[in-house]
């Protein structure tokens, strides 16, 4: 049986892992965190998900999230018209932390996983693809968008007594990404990406 | 912070270093210079570079605006019945008087209990580090597993402010403005988060002894 040596990367404790073939996940023997396998990777369905997801992040950015209706007044807003907004009123540390967790960071979250599964998938190897990787890793920490999606639900019910509200479809299409993200995210290994990024360095 | 001391075990003991980006282990040349991994080009290192220094330094900053975040108004509504300004646990109050228990339980979780947790949680990891006491160390990782997870949570007032003040905007019947608590808020989440990954939770089980060697550490 072929061993791997690999660290634990919470605790440093080295350790041997068996290359299993099926075997997706295992966990470290002292503390328990998760230890990604070099396992084969399938790149067709992420991908199918995360160009799905790329559509859906552009649907939901170019629709108003929630508008209300009162007494004939009518208001929309969207991402960046929330961020304008804030940014006018003088709140441009809160209008760049706005823009940045729910727009920026998963943006390029989500066009770096992307390209970088279009890559594989094509066997397309440009010097950038180590760079898309980094950025994903990198932003993932900063991309809210399951939050901000909460703060629209709890939004609606504090509006809920003063106005008329409508959600549509850039909602929906933030709740399906949601999903189908975690989906993508579960076949996609980062272990098992970087492996495949490295050999024609 | 010249050196660090490791378990024989551990990857570090053995002058491997595992990168904290792609978790490739790799050998770690014998030089002070700026070390890349092989694999992704990140900057390489057995611990993060003054995590415990970097950590204290975001966490204290955190705790002093954690105060004027409860305490300031994070908006203020403006309405034909006059001016109402609103703080954190005052929105909550509004939505459990509306009936929405579970909405308020969730707003109260995600601004109060869940930042409070975070800075309580950190200091004690910081300090258990200082002190070097090898115990409790399997929950004392788990813990900032957690603090990993549950760390942006906190964002959710701050969406929520962002879109009632831009949503009502209705000319004379009624107004919402956002108010600088909102901002202190906004800042302690991100202090927080910055605290929870500069902090190396590797440093944990560095502690406990039986037969240490000690490794410079690379710069």
């Amino acid at each position: 049986m072929v061993e791997t040596l690999s660290a634990c990367h919470e605790c440093d404790l080295l350790q041997l892992l068996p290359d299993v073939p099926g075997l997706t996940q295992a966990k470290c023997a002292r503390c328990g965190a998760e230890m990604h396998q070099h396992q084969p990777l399938d790149h067709e369905k992420p991908l199918a998900l995360m160009l799905a997801v790329t559509i859906l992040f552009i649907l939901a950015n170019s629709f108003p999230i929630i508008a209300i209706e009162t007494a004939g007044l009518h208001q929309s807003a969207t991402i960046l018209g929330a961020v304008q907004s804030l940014w006018q009123e003088n709140m441009k540390l809160v209008a760049g932390l706005v823009l940045f967790t729910t727009l920026i960071a998963p943006g390029l979250e989500i066009l770096a996983l992307t390209a970088l599964l279009v890559c594989l998938q094509f066997k397309l190897r440009p010097s950038g693809l180590r760079t898309l990787m980094r950025i994903a890793v990198r932003s993932r920490p900063w991309s809210m968008v399951e939050v901000f999606v909460m703060g629209v639900l709890v939004s609606v019910v504090k509006l809920s007594h003063l106005a008329q509200i409508y959600t549509g479809i850039a909602l929906w299409s933030y709740g399906l990404l949601i999903l189908l993200f975690a989906g993508a995210m579960t076949l996609v290994n980062p272990q098992a990406l970087w492996a495949e990024i490295k050999p024609d360095e | 912070m010249n050196e660090h001391t490791f378990k024989p075990e551990t990857a570090a003991a053995h002058g491997l270093a595992c990168c904290t980006t792609c978790g490739e282990l790799s050998r770690m040349p014998d030089t002070t210079s700026f070390v890349t991994c092989p694999r992704c080009q990140s900057q390489l290192y057995f611990r993060k570079p003054a995590a415990i220094e970097r950590s204290w330094a975001y966490l204290i900053s955190a705790y002093l605006l954690f105060g004027p975040a409860m305490m300031l108004p994070i908006m203020e509504t403006g309405s034909l019945f006059g001016e109402q300004r609103d703080t954190i646990m005052s929105g909550i109050l509004f939505l459990l008087g509306s009936g929405s228990w579970a909405l308020a339980a969730i707003v109260f979780i995600a601004s109060i209990f869940v930042p409070l947790a975070k800075l309580i949680c950190l200091t004690y990891l910081l300090v258990t580090i200082h002190k070097g006491k090898p115990t409790k160390r399997l929950h004392r990782t788990r813990l900032y597993r957690m603090l990993e997870f549950v760390g942006r949570w906190s964002m959710l007032d701050v969406y929520v402010v962002t879109l009632l003040s831009v949503l009502v905007q209705l000319k004379g019947l009624a107004n919402i403005y956002p108010m600088p608590g909102a901002m202190a808020f906004g800042a302690v989440v991100v202090l927080t988060m910055m605290a929870t990954l500069s902090f190396d939770p590797r440093l944990i089980w560095d502690a406990a002894l039986d037969q240490h060697q000690t490794i410079p550490e690379s710069k």
